[in-house]
């Protein structure tokens, strides 16, 4: 399952879209039991496409907590496809899609 | 022209034209090691938008909660009635300020909601940038117990 989570409804021509993404957002000043800092490992891009259209596009630095919650609003349409993707501070990434209601 | 040739042709052809493609998103300001690990608030934004004066505007709209007692996740929203390209949080007291960059594409509402990490009592800058210029709206948010662990 993605680790991405995506709710988005149109109201009057603009697309109310909330994310929710899974993921640690280490900030590498954390420490471990043992008083080891656990390195930082954080999510730095997320790109939003409707219908293969960048509509919002953000850059997260570790200050944005543990499992990140993103909304913003678009110009859209009932039934767009919207895909959110993100990349994080290791090259990983995670993408989901979701049909606008 | 020998096969060789051909291929050469055409792998050249199909590279450029995955360049083309891959451009649009280049556009868009992605994240940067220069920006975001500066330790104070107008270094960040001289190297996120190349400029740090900044204009301090009603019509930048700025939430964010009087008291956190949890400083791992303290609920933001900025909103601006304004035409934006883009928009920034810096979060004064931080060891690195400046906690997202948010590009609004035309089309886009200037509207960006987030839940963000403060280590302890600090002012929290709304930077909506618009027109080439930055405008700004800042709150003061104390905090009970701070949430970038240490």
């Amino acid at each position: 399952m993605s680790s991405i989570r995506i709710k988005a409804k149109e109201r009057k021509g603009m697309v109310d879209v909330k994310s929710l993404m899974k993921h640690p957002m280490e900030t590498g000043l954390r420490k471990d039991k043992s008083g080891k800092k656990i390195p930082e490992h954080w999510i730095q891009d997320v790109t939003a496409e409707a219908n293969g259209k960048v509509v919002f596009a953000a850059a997260f630095n570790t200050s944005i907590s543990k499992d990140p919650y993103l909304a913003f609003a678009y110009a859209g349409a009932k039934g767009d496809t919207l895909k959110i993707s993100w990349k994080d501070s290791n090259g990983a990434t995670d993408s989901a899609e979701t049909k606008v209601k | 022209m020998d096969r060789r040739g051909v291929l050469k042709v055409a792998g050249a052809v199909t590279a450029a034209a995955t360049a083309l493609v891959a451009l649009p998103r280049v556009a868009f300001a992605a994240y940067s090691e220069k920006a975001f690990k500066q330790k104070a608030g107008a270094d960040a934004l001289q190297n996120a938008y190349g400029a740090n004066a900044t204009t301090p505007s009603d019509q930048v709209k700025l939430k964010a909660p009087d008291i956190a007692e949890n400083g791992a996740v303290v609920p933001l929203e900025v909103q601006t009635d304004m035409e934006a390209e883009s928009i920034a949080i810096l979060i004064t007291e931080n060891p690195s300020p400046l906690a997202i960059t948010a590009e609004i594409p035309a089309g886009t509402k200037g509207l960006v909601k987030t839940r963000c990490r403060m280590g302890k009592t600090t002012n929290v800058t709304a930077v909506v940038k618009s027109g080439g210029k930055l405008y700004t709206a800042s709150k003061e948010v104390k905090v009970t117990i701070g949430g970038c662990g240490g």
